[in-house]
């Protein structure tokens, strides 16, 4: 049984090695305190070893929020699976602040996964739950116990059960690529291919109901908007018209999509009602105005515009169809994305150097700060839960997404096996929740 | 560094040739057969001879695309147009490479597909605008200089198809442009 138990360890630490070589976290700032947990290996009783490392996918999670540090498996000094086992002593001699054990069990319909979250300090149970997986849904569950665990600690809801869009090219020769629209886990793990045709597709987004998206695709040879359900399969054109079809974004009630539309001789923004399919102008100037997203509160909605000879943000009504302008500061202004509270919006921005960053903007104080100093960043996209911010930017000249915490603190880039990748999309909450992907 | 020689717009116009080759030999095929099958003579004859008046009118509008495409040859016609940075304005080079297209395009009833594209500098969505503004002032020049406006299909490709790689402004430079293609 000792011998077993050592093997599965071992076998942990493997497949965390492994995990870890994908991805690569640089901490940018350095936040000055992460918290320091300790995500002990679960035990597993059962025979035949598991395929994923359960506690090794939490202790990831909680790294990439940068908000806490987890402690090395090495450096533990007991692997505690029952609280009985647990001696806080030992962790708070290694600095440790939380520490999360569990086990994994077989049950008639699948596994028994039970942990448990202990405050080192007050040596006390602050979370005792249990999780039902299956052998091919253990990432669901180590997912879904690190959002749990850090809301616990947090009192922020966990976006690590998410899923991310984006799209990847693969050059076949000049000008000829073959463009693939990826699905995949918010860490980057089990991407897979939604679609892959040899012309171009963008600008992947989430309607709210998270299992339902549109994007932009040239399969016709023209500019044309999709809608695809990624549950039942069904796929559906949505636009046809002479000029631009692009840009769609999904307004907060699933009802309308946002988009630009250059049929009647300039890009103005349009709103398509899904049901119905009535068709309303929003804008209507000669300039650009384009990369429509939505204000949380589904009354106003956030656009790029050139009016001003320059690209800026700008924000329309959606009901009276009065414009303003938001954004003063820089020569380069665009595609907002608004917080999930509405306070502010990340956008790209060009500096006075030339390079483009993504920014923060807050609306109340009016204040600009660049979260990123890489110089081709864009298409930034935030986690339902307004921490951190995924977005597309190049790295030894390969198309790679980054992500990066609200306040700056954190950065790391994902993974990827499919050319260069950009267009990130951040799911909804619980996407897909409804029985996955057939 | 304006011209490029293996450009999709010259191998779409041969691969429409050999295409319109095949049709040829393909309806001289036909022909052949009909007449070896048909009773009525009268009736091969009379589809022999609307196969010949087919190959005829054929052979011709083969020998006047070869004309033309001799022509433009000849003229050094260039089929990529480039642009300054967030720019959509025609330089003088690209008005007077335009022009030349213009004086072939008068004497026929060709169609022409403006595809505009941008470098990877600024947002997609952004360089797609961009892109078809590109592509919109070509179309402007050549509706400005008679050539009808239902002849004109504009397309834009924004940022999506580079043809030159690397950050770098001769990169950027190549890929600011807008192709044009014949129908």
């Amino acid at each position: 049984m000792k011998g077993l138990r050592i093997c599965v360890y071992l076998f942990c630490l493997f497949a965390a090695a492994l995990a870890r070589a994908d991805l690569t976290i640089e901490i940018t700032r350095g936040r000055d305190d992460p918290t320091t947990i300790a995500v002990v290996p679960f035990g597993w009783t059962g025979s035949s070893a598991l395929s994923e490392d359960v506690a090794a996918i939490v202790a990831s999670d909680m790294e990439r929020s940068g908000q806490f540090a987890p402690l090395g498996r090495g450096s533990m000094l007991s692997l505690p699976q029952e609280s009985r086992e647990v001696f806080f002593r030992d962790w708070r001699a290694l600095g440790v602040e939380y520490l999360l054990i569990g086990r994994i069990q077989p049950n008639p319909t699948g596994l028994l996964i039970q942990y448990e979250l202990f405050d080192v300090n007050g040596q006390r149970s602050l979370m005792q739950e249990r999780e039902v997986a299956y052998r091919d849904t253990l990432r669901d569950a180590g997912h879904r116990i690190a959002d749990r665990v850090y809301e616990r600690l947090t009192g922020v809801r966990g976006a690590f059960s998410t899923k991310l869009l984006y799209v990847s090219s693969t050059p076949l020769g000049p000008g000829r690529f073959t463009y693939r629209l990826m699905l995949s886990d918010i860490d980057g793990a089990r991407e897979r291919v939604l679609r892959e045709q040899s012309e171009p597709i963008l600008t992947p987004v989430w309607a709210p109901d998270g299992e339902t998206i549109a994007y932009v695709s040239f399969e016709t040879t023209r500019p044309a908007i999709f809608m695809h359900n990624l549950r039942t399969g069904r796929r559906e054109q949505l636009t046809d018209f002479p000029g631009l079809n692009g840009a769609p974004a999904w307004s907060p009630d699933g009802r309308r999509l946002a988009m630009v539309l250059s049929k009647d001789g300039a890009p103005n923004i349009y709103m398509l009602d899904v049901a119905t399919r009535e068709l309303t102008q929003l804008t209507r100037h000669f300039a650009i105005d384009t990369e429509p997203t939505w204000m949380p509160d589904g009354k106003s909605i956030l656009f790029t515009s050139d009016r001003g000879g320059q690209p800026q943000i700008y924000r329309v009504d959606v009901d009276s169809a009065q414009v303003e302008r938001v954004t003063f500061r820089g020569n380069y202004n665009a595609r907002a994305r608004a917080l999930p509270d509405g306070s502010g919006m990340v956008m790209v921005h060009r500096d006075s150097g030339g390079g483009f960053h993504i920014a923060l903007m807050e609306f109340r104080r009016n204040r600009l700060e660049s979260l990123t100093q890489t110089t081709l960043d864009e298409s930034p996209s935030i986690a339902p839960n307004g921490t951190m911010v995924i977005y597309a930017t190049t790295h030894n000249g390969r198309g790679i997404l980054s992500a990066v915490s609200v306040d700056g603190g954190v950065r790391y880039r994902l993974p990827s096996s499919y050319g260069d990748v950009r267009d990130p999309a951040w799911s909804p909450f619980a996407p897909l929740s409804r029985g996955g992907i057939p | 560094m304006t011209n490029f020689p293996g450009l999709p717009v010259m191998s779409i116009n041969k691969g429409r040739f050999n295409k319109a080759l095949g049709v040829v030999f393909a309806m001289v095929l036909l022909a052949g057969c009909a007449s070896t099958d048909t009773q009525d003579t009268s009736e091969a004859e009379a589809a022999a001879a609307a196969a010949r008046a087919a190959e005829q009118a054929e052979r011709d509008r083969q020998a006047r695309l070869a004309r033309e495409a001799a022509e433009r040859e000849a003229q050094q016609l260039e089929y990529v147009f480039y642009f300054d940075f967030d720019k959509a304005t025609l330089r003088a080079d690209v008005r007077a490479a335009l022009d030349k297209h213009i004086r072939i395009l008068r004497d026929n009833n060709q169609r022409v597909r403006l595809e505009g594209h941008t470098d990877e500098r600024g947002t997609r969505e952004y360089n797609m605008a961009l892109g078809e503004r590109r592509a919109n002032s070509v179309a402007s020049y050549l509706i400005a200089n008679g050539i009808a406006r239902n002849r004109i299909e504009t397309v834009s490709y924004g940022e999506e198809r580079p043809i030159a790689f690397g950050q770098n402004e001769d990169a950027w430079q190549r890929n600011r442009r807008v192709e044009l293609k014949l129908n």
